[in-house]
């Protein structure tokens, strides 16, 4: 029973942190229709610029907003300056839908590259600014932590102050509109572009936050290799497609989903069996459901 | 205060959609451009809202380039583009599918006013502005198009085929709203239609493209009475 409830928890706190990163990848894909794998690249950036604040003030909590707001403004450079004028030359051919994909992937090199160019290859180290050791209940210890239960909370007020921006503001509504009808907006006077480079900012500051989350609720080591941020993004990138790819809510009930699904695996049938299940899922929902587990609309238009 | 159009082409790769086009529609006026599919009406409208490049010729809504200015840019300016079919974002509230068109104001109060005044001329909106645009019926659709559009406070309304996939009831509304809409609010409308007699009926001045060219234009009942276009366009 309190294996159960500790499974759970670990579930829980992993989902949490792929939920941050799927809605990145939601984000990207709305506002542009690229599927992005240099997230993981920009993710990784932004833990970085993190880092460095931590290793100067000493303060995770500062270095926290940083990260976030860091991220929001490369994802935002990389949009303005790279994907825009990408998307305008590759609109047609055989090469218009690949083009930006493998372009995110040259990206995602490229970012490294720079990471290791200015940080070096070398692990370095983000100390988690929370005890990693867990509550104890008489004699047993459970698995939450007062930095998992940090994870939770912070990731819990990132998705209702997104779901705000999404729902109340105009700029929210902006971005859903022009995500649906990108042509519909644009006469009705929204500056679709402007609108897209905003999108792109706010994953980037999902990402950002998922990067400095994931790293302090591991090791806290950081390198441009690291595959705890290979993971984030094909964890992410999984949760978002159960979700469907094109729903917020989905990105997150995919990601606690695929995290709870993660733990039970490796607490229940053995830890190397893990990456096969996510793949496996992924593949299932692909082939059963591409649309996503909770999409909407069975026949979703194009 | 005109739409001015002058020697206006516009290509698709190696088709000549619209073919040197000239014509003038005066303020105030609400102005039906008919013709067959294919005639390039459609690629008109789209030119003069900036969603299609035009190869030669000008075009002005007073003195706004028209040919120079972006989509989102030509609605501050006061020219509003509906386009063809029933052009709302299924996923949206009513409301929030109205918010849209007065966006770019940046005045919630003025919005609000605005959401109002339209809610006057279509109350059927009213009664459903939480439902999402989805479950509207053909006609609520083309209403809550058109309102979008009133929103931004148009002076030059351009309408792309508004009484399209609509049962003939739910035209002559339409084609009522329009009417009074230009005489009430002073809007300058460009209506493009296949619907040419329903369109004549309202307008006051009559244009027939055909393969991209102007086939003959003159007023309305002019156009209605002519014994050429009745046998062309308008079936009897």
């Amino acid at each position: 029973m309190f294996q159960i409830l500790n499974t759970f928890l670990i579930g829980i706190t992993s989902g949490s942190i792929y939920a941050l990163m799927a809605i990145s990848m939601v984000l990207v894909w709305r506002s542009t229709r690229v599927v992005n794998f240099a997230q993981a690249g920009m993710a990784l950036l932004s833990t970085y610029f993190g880092y460095e604040v931590v290793n100067r003030f000493d303060s995770y909590w500062l270095a926290l907003p940083v990260a976030m707001i860091s991220g929001a403004v490369v994802a935002a450079f990389i949009e303005l300056v790279f994907m825009r004028v990408l998307l305008k030359h590759s609109n047609s051919g055989p090469i218009a839908s690949i083009a930006p994909i493998i372009a995110t992937l040259g990206l995602l090199g490229l970012i490294k590259a720079f990471i290791g160019f200015f940080w070096g290859n070398q692990d370095v180290n983000i100390e988690s600014p929370l005890s990693t050791v867990g509550f104890s209940i008489g004699t047993q210890t459970l698995s939450l932590s007062p930095m998992k239960l940090l994870i939770l909370i912070a990731v819990s007020m990132l998705l209702l102050v997104l779901t705000f921006v999404f729902q109340k503001t105009n700029i929210g509504l902006a971005l859903r509109a022009s995500a649906y009808a990108p042509e519909i907006s644009r006469l009705a006077g929204i500056k679709v572009d402007l609108v897209r480079t905003f999108g792109w900012a706010l994953a980037g500051a999902a990402g950002g936050a998922a990067g400095m989350l994931q790293t302090a609720n591991g090791n806290g080591a950081l390198s441009p290799d690291s595959l705890e941020f290979s993971l984030l993004l094909a964890f992410g990138f999984i949760a978002a497609v159960i979700g469907g790819l094109d729903s917020l809510l989905g990105a997150v009930f995919g990601a606690l989903l695929l995290g709870l699904v993660l733990a039970f695996v490796l607490t229940y049938v053995g830890g190397s069996l893990v990456f096969i299940t996510a793949f496996v899922l992924l593949l299932v929902v692909l082939i059963v459901r591409p649309a996503g587990l909770i999409s909407q609309k069975a026949g979703r238009r194009a | 205060m005109s739409l001015r159009i002058e020697n206006l082409s516009v290509h698709h790769g190696a088709i000549h959609a619209v073919n040197d086009i000239s014509f003038t529609v005066p303020k105030g006026q609400l102005a039906a451009l008919i013709g067959a599919n294919g005639a390039g009406k459609t690629t008109l409208l789209r030119t003069l809202s900036g969603l299609t490049k035009s190869s030669h010729g000008t075009a002005h809504w007073n003195s706004l380039n028209l040919l120079q200015s972006k989509p989102e840019n030509s609605v501050r300016n006061g020219v509003s583009h509906v386009s063809e079919g029933k052009s709302v974002i299924p996923e949206l509230t009513v409301e929030e599918n109205l918010e849209i068109g007065a966006l770019w104001r940046r005045n919630r109060k003025e919005m609000i006013e605005s959401k109002k005044s339209v809610i006057e001329i279509f109350p059927r909106l009213g009664e459903r502005l939480s439902q999402r645009a989805d479950t509207l019926s053909g006609g609520e659709r083309q209403m809550l198009a058109l309102s979008r559009s009133l929103m931004s406070k148009p002076e030059l309304l351009l309408l792309d085929e508004p009484s399209l996939g609509l049962a003939p009831l739910v035209v002559e509304q339409i084609f009522q709203s329009i009417r009074e809409l230009t005489t009430s609010m002073g809007i300058t409308v460009l209506l493009v239609e296949q619907n040419a007699m329903g369109a004549l009926k309202i307008a006051d001045v009559g244009i027939v493209l055909n393969l991209g060219k102007v086939a003959v234009s003159g007023s309305a009942s002019t156009l209605m009475a002519d014994p050429q276009v009745r046998a062309a366009y308008l079936g009897y």
